[in-house]
């Protein structure tokens, strides 16, 4: 079995999910004795080859075309490539551009498309798990399908660094047509009053909080920690909090310390962005919530009582 | 005239404490809600066509009679009218794949004609993230993933959109119309529906639409994909949990805090 891996990519570097996309392709070929193949397009392809020449990959296919990501040119090179290696397996990352032409690709080559995949295995078929309802399940879906897309969510697989003996070749495409969507540019999010990265101890408010008003009683217990406050998206989508202040993968990546999640679930993109602190505590009033998970401490209570408590204890 | 079509999903919410009836989870630890990020395509949609003159905002769901309820809110909050699939056919499906609603919603698509269409990012219950895009390909429209700021040109025939990225990046992307983007929470601010929406949406249109109305039989539904378990994820926690009152576990998180240095002036 033939395994295509397509690479991420972006501004001048290659995502730490490529690396992990060519253990997970492994692994499927590996269950059938098969090749991997691993693809990046557009950007220089020429130092992405290199770096994808990694234990485990057979053959790297570079495709130039390009600076940046353009999902109307990776939607074509994947399949064109798609028609070239013939795999049974079509891997790609879920990262916001793999949700960009990921499921356009599945649909145009009539694969099955299973996204956001934690795990899979191959007996013959694609046995995968996925989750479902915010973490709180864990679901398994089989694929009675001779070939198959399959997106695989960040930071689940072990990344590969050590240098392997692929064959790296050119791959000629180049879109047919005007392409119907132009990348402009890039901006970042503005910076703002306070950079929580800096901070060795963050007290963070998510959706449990309810209202706005309520969040003075967080503010006062990052005075009374010496802390400094970030969230989780909703409150800063509410307008509560400004952007700066936002945890996580559309947000900001914090390594506090310690981190003190109030009433924040821990869904795997706020995760991405504080799984790195050094002591993770959780307040939620549910025992399931996936935060727990990988707190190092936790109450399971309410936070409008366990919060004033803390303070009290600060005063 | 101008017509956006928005589509909207009911999700169930789960309990704190649930469990697990064969491949669902148990109806009574279940609430339904209109998908969070559906809320703000709606918005989208309504402040385009609040904007503008002639803009007409269809919302289009794919779910049981009980999703009227969620339907109408989007209704309410100020969609003209509305479309619901649904077939006695869908009872005896687990999991709708990302291919069997790319076939149904096409069809709809095709059938309305509209200039834009609207859909969250993804579902919050299944959470495939893929559903916008895939629709996109089959109907050979333009599209662009995780739009969190749209500024439409239709005049141009363009949308000039932010799509959100990693790491507090945007990347500006100009997309040709017709287009659908999926849409990203925080776009804007989701209004409450007033009472006179809510009043004025009880004599809206919720037409019904059968696999047969869209030219299709039971087989559209037939997906390679099954959905064949479901279980509570092994708990992989070894978090110490404080035991007590909220006074006697703020007391020992406070000690573990001073510990580590915290507060300490
Ligand atoms: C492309 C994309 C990018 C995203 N980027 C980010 C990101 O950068 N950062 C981010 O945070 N999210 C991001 N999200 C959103 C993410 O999926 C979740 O929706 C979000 O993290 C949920 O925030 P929350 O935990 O505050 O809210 P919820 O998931 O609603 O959780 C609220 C929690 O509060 C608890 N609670 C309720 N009441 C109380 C109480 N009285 N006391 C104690 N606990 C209570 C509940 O049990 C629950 O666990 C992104 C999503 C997508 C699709
Ligand atoms: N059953 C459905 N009915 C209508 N729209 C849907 C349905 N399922 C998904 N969608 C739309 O597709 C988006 C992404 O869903 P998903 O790909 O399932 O994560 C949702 O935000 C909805 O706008």
């Amino acid at each position: 079995m033939t395994v295509l891996a397509i690479a991420d990519h972006r501004r001048g570097s290659l995502r730490d999910v490529s690396y992990e996309l060519v253990s997970a392709g492994r692994q499927l070929a590996d269950a059938t004795g098969g090749d991997l193949h691993v693809a990046v397009i557009s950007g220089n392809v020429e130092e992405f080859g290199e770096k994808l020449n990694l234990t485990g990959v057979d053959t790297v296919h570079t495709v130039e075309n390009g600076e940046e990501f353009n999902h109307d040119v990776y939607a074509g090179a994947v399949e064109a490539l798609y028609d070239e290696v013939d795999p049974t397996v079509l891997l790609m990352p879920n990262s916001v551009n793999g949700l960009d032409y990921a499921p356009a690709v599945a649909n145009a080559l009539d694969l099955p498309l299973v996204s956001d995949a934690v795990d899979f295995s191959y007996d013959g078929g694609l046995t995968a798990i996925r989750e479902m309802y915010g973490s709180k399940v864990e679901t398994t879906i089989e694929v009675d399908a001779e070939r198959v897309a399959v997106t695989i969510r960040g930071g689940e697989w072990p990344a590969v660094a050590d240098t392997g003996d692929a064959e790296i070749s050119a791959f000629d495409y180049s879109p047919d047509g005007d392409l119907g969507s132009r990348v402009l540019g890039f901006e970042e999010v503005a910076g703002g009053d306070v950079d929580i990265t800096d901070a060795d101890v963050l007290v963070s408010v998510g959706r449990g909080i309810e209202e706005e008003e309520n969040l003075e009683l967080v503010e006062e217990l990052a005075d009374a920690l010496g802390a400094t406050l970030s969230s989780s998206r909703p409150i800063v989508d509410a307008g509560w909090l400004p952007p700066n202040r936002q945890v996580g993968q559309s947000g900001k990546v914090v390594t506090p310390d310690i981190y003190l999640a109030v009433g924040i679930s821990g869904a795997v993109q706020h995760v991405a962005g504080m799984k790195g602190a050094d002591t993770i505590i959780a307040i939620n009033t549910d025992p399931n919530a996936p935060i727990f998970d990988i707190a190092d401490y936790g109450i399971v209570g309410d936070l409008f009582e366990v919060v004033p408590e803390l303070i009290e204890q600060f005063e | 005239m101008m017509k956006i079509l928005v589509t909207v999903k009911e999700v169930a919410e789960v309990e704190d404490d649930f469990e697990i009836d064969g491949l669902g989870i148990d109806e009574a630890y279940l609430e339904y809600d209109l998908n969070e990020w559906d809320d703000y395509a709606v918005e989208e949609a309504v402040q385009i066509a609040e904007a503008g003159d002639d803009v007409e905002v269809v919302s289009v769901t794919i779910g049981p009679e009980r999703s009227e309820e969620t339907i109408r809110m989007a209704l309410a909050k100020g969609a003209d009218r509305a479309i619901r699939v649904w077939d006695d056919a869908f009872e005896s499906v687990d999991l709708l794949d990302v291919a069997a609603k790319t076939r149904l919603l096409a069809a709809v698509v095709e059938k309305e004609d509209p200039d834009l269409v609207l859909t969250g990012v993804q579902a919050a219950d299944d959470g495939f993230g893929a559903t916008g895009v895939s629709v996109a390909d089959e109907v050979g429209f333009e599209w662009a993933a995780v739009v969190n700021e749209l500024d439409l040109d239709a005049d141009g025939g363009v949308a000039n959109v932010r799509r959100e990225l990693e790491g507090g990046v945007e990347e500006l992307t100009e997309v040709d119309l017709p287009a659908v983007l999926t849409i990203q929470t925080g776009i804007n601010e989701p209004r409450y529906a007033s009472l006179r929406g809510i009043r004025q949406a009880q004599r809206k249109e919720i037409a019904p639409m059968s696999l047969d109305d869209l030219g299709f039989d039971a087989s559209a539904l037939d997906s390679p994909i099954a959905l064949t378990g479901m279980s509570e994820p092994e708990s992989e926690s070894d978090a110490t949990l404080f035991e007590g009152d909220a006074e006697e576990t703020a007391a020992q998180l406070a000690e573990v805090l001073r510990e580590k240095g915290v507060g300490a002036q």
